[in-house]
């Protein structure tokens, strides 16, 4: 007796574990504000549907797993994709390498279409000189402005860093920013020293450069706040990305600094920290738009013939200003992850 | 050999592979400076100390205590994971799953606490027990198979990595988690995983404190308990230690399991500290926590080391990170400078052991 069921009682310790907890989840310990029930509300408005044959297209991006903006481009290509009657395959690799094998797979699988990014064009050329071989339209997005003529793509759709740097550090000026830190998360980004360039060369005041590790977010506050200690007189933080723009507002705190915080890119938590004041200003270079129209562009290609841009200028998507004038009326579409 | 010296547990019960031990038999008798200065949390100490006092003199606005703060925070969680990390290698297995696996229990606890709009406590003890999960999981893999952990930890990672990403967007439809910073219970667990202390005027962040404690504790447990004999003997020499009668595959298992611990326990940190979480984050940092260790003298292959050493190993490694920006160097050289002041900082520890062993 005893010893049958002594390893029965082992084996259920840890189905006890689980249902204790399910338990707990069950007996009302529910949170009484905030969590999901508080954020209920209606998702985007169902779009209209092409009869067009079902065509392929496949997105290619350097996108680092897990990144919000990557997120939001996404989203906006497969909404495209469900209204254009489009088979979106999508892959990423931050690795050169590896995304311009994802694009020779593309090819293989012989998709009627093919947006890339051209974060690293060296590496990218040989493959998309393949897929117009093999007569597939290449669109490219985001990052490659100066590239995608040169590499024969049809159309480009994105930001130009530079101009969206530039317009930043007008938009410093115009609030009184004197001494200014640009907060880069990856070093060796190109599209990133970019941003931080631009701003250097319309910003009137003074800009220092700060490498912080993306990946390590209670790093990345120290390390503001350690700068922020080491130059006691910058009164601006501009960060690169949304979650750092986040992190640098309690670097700010901890620093017992009167810097403000101003940063590129947006996401949810970033439209309520402009709506709080916490963050002074975001400049949105449109991701969602981004994906939606290099998906969309090669529907019209396809069907009609169409090339934005007439396929000599590029179509900017930013940069758009998020400020505290106009933060309600984005908010509700950041809410959604979709801005 | 400095491996001799390294060993820094008590006499009893110790395992067969520890080689003569300084003072006893042939060995020549060694004053007590040259023991203390063989002791291998001696030399790292002294790295610490040298990139410290380098750093006092080339970035005079660190001379605060706020700044030191900063980097004692800094240092600290990396610290609180580099410990549970050293014990395992000190146990002579490996793990690269941490970094993602501090992540992943963050975003359990988020997740859980939001979608099922409960007390953020409920998400935290689920995230505790997926944490130990994982952690028991990784330990009962190594021992059932016999596969070296680094395969089975490599495995974990990518796992971890993908579920990660991929669960959080099934659930969230984002990447990041939703904010959880208005829900019950989120206040106290702030107060618990990410408050500050003032001490003196200066705000020191929690998480300091909780260092030092874990590493006394885990000081406590390698030199006076009979499970921390095991975890030496286990590194040492697996079958001998068996023979001997210590529960090899338990001691095993259970370290994993401690640095799922170590896992949830940062991971508390991130959530409660910056409300969401980014499911991309922690990719990395495993190979960090394991410099830490490394750099605090526990070695590679097992058997040897302290809980103290890595403490200052992460102590080194979060003041020159944080020391270069207090100085105000070029940062385009922020990686190189890094690099160069963590090698020199464990050369003045290779150095140290050297002198200090040699005769």
């Amino acid at each position: 007796m005893d010893r049958t069921r002594h390893p029965r009682s082992r084996g259920a310790a840890p189905l006890v574990a689980v249902a204790a907890a399910a338990a707990l989840v069950l007996a009302g310990c529910s949170s009484g504000s905030g969590g999901k029930k508080a954020a209920e509300g209606g998702s985007g408005a169902p779009a209209g549907r092409a009869d067009t044959p079902r065509m392929t297209v496949a997105l290619v991006t350097h996108q680092a797993p897990g990144d919000t903006f990557w997120d939001i481009v996404r989203k906006g290509a497969e909404a495209a994709a469900a209204k254009d009657n489009i088979k979106l395959v999508y892959s990423a690799d931050p690795n050169a390498g590896t995304q311009a094998n994802y694009v020779q797979n593309a090819v293989d699988q012989k998709v009627d279409g093919i947006a890339v990014t051209l974060a690293k064009p060296g590496a990218m050329k040989d493959v998309v000189a393949r897929a117009a071989a093999a007569k597939i339209p290449v669109v490219g997005l985001n990052s490659g402005l100066g590239d995608w003529k040169r590499l024969g793509l049809l159309e480009f759709f994105g930001q130009d860093e530079t101009v969206a740097g530039e317009a930043f550090g007008r938009k410093l000026d115009e609030v009184g920013a004197k001494k200014v830190v640009c907060v880069v998360h990856e070093q060796g980004n190109v599209g990133l020293s970019q941003r931080c360039d631009g701003l250097k060369k319309t910003f009137s005041g003074t800009t220092e450069t700060l490498y912080v590790n993306g990946t390590d977010m209670p790093s990345v506050k120290s390390t503001i706040t350690a700068k922020l200690k080491q130059n006691s007189a910058l009164d601006h933080v501009v960060t690169l990305g949304a979650p750092f723009a986040l992190a640098a507002v309690q670097s700010v705190g901890d620093a017992g600094s009167r810097a403000k915080v101003a940063t590129f890119d947006l996401n949810n938590q970033l439209a309520g920290a402009v709506k709080k004041g916490t963050v002074q200003f975001a400049v949105d270079q449109q991701p969602y738009l981004q994906g939606y129209l290099a998906v969309d562009s090669l529907w019209l290609y396809k069907n009609n013939g169409n090339y934005s841009g007439g396929g000599e200028q590029p179509v900017l998507t930013g940069p758009a200003f998020v400020d505290r004038s106009n933060v309600d009326r984005v908010s509700r579409f950041a809410a959604q992850g979709t801005r | 050999m400095t491996g001799t010296a390294q060993r820094s547990g008590p006499a009893v019960g110790g395992p067969p592979s520890t080689g003569p031990r300084p003072g006893g038999g042939r060995t020549i008798r060694r004053s007590p400076v040259l023991r203390l200065l063989a002791r291998p949390e001696t030399g790292v100490f002294l790295g610490a100390a040298a990139v410290l006092v380098f750093f006092l003199i080339a970035a005079p606005s660190l001379r605060q205590g706020s700044s030191l703060a900063t980097v004692l925070y800094q240092s600290s969680t990396i610290g609180i994971m580099a410990l549970p990390v050293a014990l395992l290698m000190i146990g002579g297995e490996f793990d690269l799953s941490s970094g993602v696996a501090v992540i992943g229990s963050a975003l359990t606890a988020s997740m859980l606490s939001y979608q099922l709009t409960v007390n953020v406590w409920t998400g935290v003890l689920v995230a505790l027990v997926l944490s130990l999960a994982v952690g028991a999981f990784n330990g009962w893999m190594v021992v059932r198979t016999g596969l070296p952990s680094f395969l089975v930890t490599l495995g974990t990672f990518l796992i971890l990595q993908g579920a990660d990403l991929a669960v959080t967007k099934l659930v969230t439809g984002n990447v990041a988690t939703d904010d959880i910073s208005d829900m019950d219970g989120f206040g106290q667990a702030r107060r618990i995983f990410a408050s500050s202390v003032g001490i003196a005027g200066v705000q020191v962040k929690i998480t300091v404190f909780y260092w030092v404690a874990f590493a006394a504790l885990a000081t406590w447990v390698l030199l006076r308990t009979k499970y921390g004999n095991w975890v030496f003997a286990v590194g040492g020499n697996k079958e001998s230690a068996r023979a001997v009668g210590v529960p090899v595959d338990l001691t095993r298992i259970s370290l994993f399991t401690l640095v799922g611990f170590g896992a949830w326990f940062v991971g508390m940190h991130n959530l409660f500290s910056f409300d969401t979480v980014q499911s991309g984050e922690g990719v990395g940092q495993e190979l960090i926590y394991i410099a830490a260790a490394v750099i605090g003298g526990c070695s590679l292959t097992g058997g040897s080391g302290s809980a103290i050493g890595p403490v200052f190993g992460a102590f080194m490694f979060g003041m020159v990170n944080q020391g270069i920006v207090f100085a105000g160097w070029n940062p385009d050289w922020f990686k190189a400078f890094l690099g160069v002041m963590l090698l020199g900082a464990v050369l003045i520890n290779l150095w140290v052991q050297r002198t200090a062993t040699r005769r």
